[in-house]
């Protein structure tokens, strides 16, 4: 671990407790979303489209609804018309009508899986059967699949009503759903000054999170009006505000338990099937449970877009980067809403670029609708102008990490969309990079049987979110805590959190016992999601405790029959601050409350925003088969400035994790499309996320550059390391085999045909 | 799913009756890790499943005098735990570790490989270059095939409505034999083969001559194809890379592939050569050994 | 020969855990079915339901399989283990479950049921299993979250 500044001394930050919430997860009692099971519960499936693009003509329930054990039946229908109004939710804003309309299909189907009517039924297969007999007559048209397609003149529309923006003005009759531009200094006069200038263009295809458990709901439709909604979601609240509008119900009618949920990656902050049990419900009178099958959740929910990244980019004899254009066209799949925006203000966040453009495009595809997936829109970014930056470290002959450190972004500069950085770690984390065992060792070119090794590395940035949160602690008589919070727990955050309670308040990380709740219990609290848990629920828990201690100290005060201000509070003791003999401790006190004026408990919220992001690069070496093109990783080590590491542990955990998931984006993952539109590889077999045995152990290198926004320095974690891989793995790959690998993944017959056509011998 | 009823029988005249009383509405389990997933998924709706692995015969794995007997129920990992067996047929090993992961492995058995039929089947190339016959039963008896003509279009092989396949059966490999399979993924495993290849080869008694040699695609067309040519091209001949690289071009001669997910017409052809060449490679060194 | 129509639920006598359970299940029911749906064991998880991510994997007679792609009725008379049965009673935890704790092996937690009944069994058959080795037996079980370097460390760590 590489600590950039003097720490504080801290009791319980940066130890390693055991999670809390870790027993009941090895040994099997942990309730998911699909492990709940209610009074009278029934099962629900959907009826989806088997095209990509289609006017519905008709559709006949009358067969589902005869079958064995059905007890409702709906289509589009029966949903009732949500307002065309936008809605923020977590990552991405959210329009109504669209959210609606990507859950059950009223008049036009515009993604191959989508909903077009549902079934509620005794058992799972009786109301799967039961969604096969739902007869439904299309008028298929000709759907739009790539960026190129939907931006050609004539081409199908995707909403024939929608009106686009290109630069601020609205257009009508496009796929372009936005088109904007960031700009700063004058890039023609930076280009003029360039020694080299590289310019490229690259193509990926969508990826998917691949959260291993599907997503599921179940919805009780009460008597009184009221709807008990239990998920698998990044956040609770952002169901609550989205399911009330598409049902037309007032937010307090429903209340939504988030359950435990395995794996979201910013896929789970969309809400795909709450409304549609909720409606079930109504109709059948029983809680309504539905669990999505594998295929429907490729098919079916927000994978993150492919699309085309032109990147041109100039550096002066010295290494000084003098200007970059970077043009994003994303897939926003079938409604609008792509990562595009966030692509744009991270593509060139890593660098000192004076004279910078950057557009964004926004393109509707009949695609399903994209949703975040681990710092969303970067990665694709990342690829490009990583790529092109390692050309111009060898056009230079400058090495690679001196290169990106003598560019690197610093506190006081001005990124391309326009806000200054405070106090970043972009620096601190590079160098840490350099001076790794890994960096420092020369690469053994060859490996065994002919196969080649190369060495790349690439840089990445992301946000923290900040948002809001709120947490309330209740002291129990026995000294020890409960922690109520909002923020769901994906990776290990009822640890983060309850451990910067644990540190206010003096107590253990296990004497303090978090739970997140259901939306009624607890204040308002924003989505997991956007690297922002840690941070700013960990945040309120800090101003929680510190109510707490407030609390407490006019317990004492009672006790010792002075003041609150009299006393002091250390580690785990208050005293006063006039007689020396007065002491009580934490846990003593605690069992005094009842005689000191009743039940103590205290809140703590807060509207977080404003942090420097976390910076993260990556160095691989790659070992490649010539003959077939296959890519094995055989080194990894990434290094991130994380600010302070609450858990380390789980610090690493993200940055391992978000590697591998950028490793597989790089090498193999990707949605294979029919020229209908089908995505023909919707299983874990056909698409390839890394097994076990693909990977290497992966070294995290953790650097402290406190964030300045936050009490213990905590900076967001999760995302940043899903942001470097694949350029990495470019680089390295070029450093190989000398190919410019310019499309994702770069799958073994991609890197053969580049080989041999390298080699003249193109097949 | 369409739901379906469940048959147990313990004999091959019980098991020809069950399937035969459902024709094409039934199905053997073997493993279970096609059939199973095919229904569930909607490629076809069946009435009965017809649980073959209380049949004796379907879960015998026999070594003997003439060779060996696989039942067609025998689920992979019994084969490569077999000792005896490893030794003498290293290309169906070779296979039969790779099938899957170690769960399904413990399923997954060559019989139901060779009865799923898939053009990309790990488990078919192997007991075609060790001369496998599939021994069926059926309404109208039993019969025995070559393994190579078991299989005549993607998911379908020979056997009528009511036959299932019992057992394979590979002849004791001479001196001087042997095999090798290899197939191209992306990943490291639990991947379908890109292509695959099963070679073998027999030497002569000196060791410097290729007598008899067998190379065997996989998904690089409809069904598993014995390469004729590729084999027979060897015979006579030193064994070596300059022998093996001209057997490499006879296979992607052979070979027929379509361009799909999982690769494009000239990405297989390379990877025949390549796989071609460095199976025959390996099944010489274990023909030396 | 043993039938049952597939409109007619089949009781289903088997050893779970060690303990003898009668279940009512349908014909075409998969043994992961039957576990969380009739037995309550929903300690085994779905992913995929074809047999390509390993959460539902349980142990059948010793043997680790992909529960989804077996059928309930074919586990009649025999012994199943679920990551419910794998601490050696009900208070200690297996070494396995400790060492996941401890080295933070999990995050969503919703693969670490199938990785602890897969890890279990190699590490009964083969307690000295290096890391390739490790690696390649857990390779039928899918992460999405570690990145399986925190597992592979855990599973060593619990080999003592």
């Amino acid at each position: 671990m590489t600590i950039i500044e003097q720490p504080k001394e801290y009791k319980v930050i940066g130890t390693r407790p055991i999670r809390h919430d870790g027993l009941d997860k090895v040994i099997g009692k942990a309730q998911y979303g699909a492990d709940l099971k209610l009074p009278g519960m029934i099962w629900g499936a959907l009826t989806r489209s088997p095209y990509a693009h289609a006017r519905i003509k008709r559709i006949d329930t009358s067969k589902a609804e005869q079958a064995p054990g059905v007890m409702a039946v709906i289509t589009g229908a029966d949903m009732p018309v949500a307002e065309a109004i936008e809605i923020e939710t977590g990552e991405e804003v959210t329009n109504l009508a669209h959210a609606s309309d990507k859950l059950m299909a009223r008049d036009k189907v515009v993604y191959k899986g989508h909903p077009v009517a549902a079934v509620a039924a005794a058992d799972q297969n009786a109301a799967i059967e039961a969604a096969r007999l739902i007869e439904v007559e299309y008028e298929v048209l000709q759907p739009v699949l790539t960026v190129d397609e939907a931006m050609a003149s004539g081409a199908p529309l995707v909403h024939e009503d929608y009106a686009g923006k290109d630069l601020g003005e609205e257009t009508r009759n496009t796929n372009v759903a936005d088109h904007f531009r960031h700009e700063t200094g004058d890039t023609a006069a930076g280009f003029a000054q360039a020694a080299v200038v590289v310019e490229r263009e690259f193509e990926l295809t969508m990826v998917h999170q691949g959260y291993i458990e599907p997503h599921n709901a179940t919805a009780l439709w009460k008597s009184d009006g009221k709807i008990e909604i239990w998920t698998s979601t990044q956040g609770a609240f952002g169901v609550r505000s989205s399911v009330a509008p598409i049902l037309r119900v007032p937010e307090t009618d429903i209340r939504v338990t988030p359950l435990e949920i395995g794996g979201g990656f910013g896929g789970k902050i969309p809400i795909y099937l709450e409304p549609v049990c909720a409606v079930l419900s109504k109709k059948a009178g029983r809680p309504v449970k539905v669990v999505m099958d594998r295929k429907s959740v490729f098919e079916a929910t927000g994978p993150t877009p492919g699309g085309r990244i032109r990147v041109k980019m100039g550096a002066n004899d010295k290494g000084d980067i003098t200007a970059a254009e970077v043009d994003l066209y994303y897939e926003a799949g079938a409604y609008p809403g792509s990562p595009v925006g966030a692509g744009a203000m991270c593509a060139l966040a890593c660098y000192r670029v004076a004279n910078a453009r950057v557009d964004g495009y926004d393109i509707l595809v009949n695609k399903p609708k994209t949703a975040a997936y681990r710092a969303p829109g970067a990665t694709q970014a990342a690829y490009a102008v990583e790529s092109v930056v390692d050309e111009i470290c060898q056009a230079l002959g400058m090495d690679p990490l001196d290169f990106r450190l003598h560019n690197a972004t610093r506190e006081g500069d001005r990124r391309a969309d326009g806000p200054v950085y405070p106090r970043i770690g972009n620096l601190e984390q590079l160098q840490a990079l350099k001076d790794s065992e890994h960096y420092r060792t020369p690469l053994e070119r060859e490996g065994a049987d002919g196969r080649l090794r190369g060495r790349g590395v690439a840089n990445g940035f992301w946000f923290n979110g900040g948002m809001q949160s709120c947490v309330t602690i209740n002291v129990n008589s026995d000294g020890e805590v409960g922690l109520v919070e909002g923020s769901v727990d994906i990776g290990g955050t009822r640890a983060s959190i309850a451990m910067q309670a644990a540190e206010v308040l003096g107590l253990r990380a296990e004497e303090v016992h978090p739970v997140v709740v259901d939306t009624d219990s607890v204040g308002y609290t924003d989505m997991t999601g956007g690297s922002r848990t840690t941070n700013a629920t960990g945040y309120a828990a800090y101003l929680a405790a510190q109510n707490v201690i407030a609390g407490m100290k006019e317990r004492a005060a009672i006790l010792w029959e002075s003041n609150a201000d009299d006393v002091e509070f250390e580690d785990g003791v208050f005293s006063s601050k006039h007689d020396s003999e007065l002491k009580v401790t934490f846990k003593e006190l605690a069992a005094k409350l009842t005689e000191t004026g009743g039940p103590l408990a205290a809140s703590g919220s807060i509207r977080q925003r404003g942090s420097g992001g976390g910076f993260g690069s990556h160095l691989v070496d790659v070992e490649i088969d010539p003959e077939t093109g296959k890519v094995d990783v055989i080194r990894y080590t990434a290094a991130q400035d994380v600010g302070k590491a609450i858990h380390p542990s789980y610090v690493e955990g993200q940055i391992q994790g978000g590697a591998t998931q950028g490793i597989g984006w790089a090498l193999n993952e990707e949605y294979f499309w029919s020229d209908q539109g089908v995505m023909e590889n919707s299983t874990f077999l056909d698409y390839r996320m890394p097994t076990a045995l693909d990977l290497p152990m992966i070294d995290a290198i953790i650097v402290e550059v406190p964030n300045p926004t936050h009490p213990f320095g905590v900076r967001g974690v999760g995302e940043t390391p899903i942001v470097a891989p694949v350029g990495a793995v470019a680089n390295a790959i070029h450093d190989a085999v000398g190919v410019r690998l310019t499309q994702a993944p770069m799958k073994p017959q991609r890197v053969l045909a580049a080989i041999k056509e390298k080699n003249g011998n193109g097949a | 799913m369409h739901p379906f009823q469940y048959l147990a029988p313990t004999s091959v005249a019980e098991a020809v009756d069950a399937l035969a009383r459902y024709g094409d509405r039934a199905r053997a389990l073997a493993g279970g890790t096609d059939i199973l997933v095919q229904t569930r998924t909607g490629r076809f709706d069946l009435d009965a499943v017809v649980d073959v692995k209380r049949v004796p015969e379907l879960t015998a794995l026999t070594l003997g005098e003439d060779g060996l007997s696989i039942g067609a129920a025998v689920p992979c990992y019994r084969v490569y735990e077999d000792a005896e067996v490893a030794g003498l047929y290293p290309g169906l090993i070779d296979a039969a570790s790779l099938i899957g992961g170690i769960q399904i492995q413990s399923r997954a058995s060559l019989g139901g490989n060779l009865c799923n039929a898939s053009p990309s089947a790990d488990g078919i190339c192997p007991l075609i270059v060790h001369y496998g016959q599939a021994h069926s039963a059926g309404p109208d008896g039993r019969r025995s095939t070559p393994v190579e003509e078991f299989c005549v279009a993607p998911g379908r092989t020979i056997l009528e409505p009511g036959e299932f396949l019992v057992s394979i059966e590979l002849p004791r490999p001479p001196a001087g034999f042997g095999g090798a399979y290899q197939r191209f993924i992306p990943r490291n495993e639990m991947d379908i083969a890109v292509v695959g290849v099963g070679s073998s080869l027999t030497l002569n008694a000196a060791g410097d001559r290729v007598e008899s040699a067998r190379v065997a695609l996989a998904a690089v067309g409809p069904t598993p194809i014995l390469a004729h040519a590729a084999g027979d091209s060897l015979v006579g001949k030193t064994p070596g890379i300059d022998a093996f690289r001209e057997a490499g071009e006879l296979a992607a001669d052979a070979a027929r592939p379509i361009s799909d997910m999982r690769g494009d017409v000239n990405f297989r052809k390379e990877l025949v050569r390549v796989l071609t060449r460095r199976t025959l490679t390996t099944a010489l060194e274990r023909a030396q050994s | 020969m043993t039938t049952a129509p597939a409109s007619q639920k089949i009781i289903l006598n088997t050893t779970v855990n060690g303990q003898e359970h009668q279940l009512l299940v349908a014909p075409y029911h998969s043994l992961l079915e039957a576990l969380r749906e009739a037995a309550g064991l929903t300690g085994v998880k779905e992913g995929c339901n074809d047999g390509n991510c390993g959460a539902c994997t349980v142990s059948l007679d010793g043997r680790i399989v992909d529960s989804c792609l077996v059928l309930a009725a074919e586990a009649e008379g025999r012994q199943v283990q679920t990551v419910e049965g794998i601490a050696p009673d009900g208070q200690t935890l297996h070494p396995l479950q400790q060492a996941f704790l401890e080295e933070a092996a999990l995050q969503c937690g919703i693969c670490t049921p199938g990785f602890l009944v897969a890890a279990k069994a190699l590490l009964d058959r083969e307690p000295d299993a290096d890391e390739d080795r490790i690696r390649l037996w857990l390779a039928g079980n899918l992460c999405r979250c570690t990145g399986y370097d925190k597992i592979i460390r855990a599973v060593q760590k619990a080999q003592g």
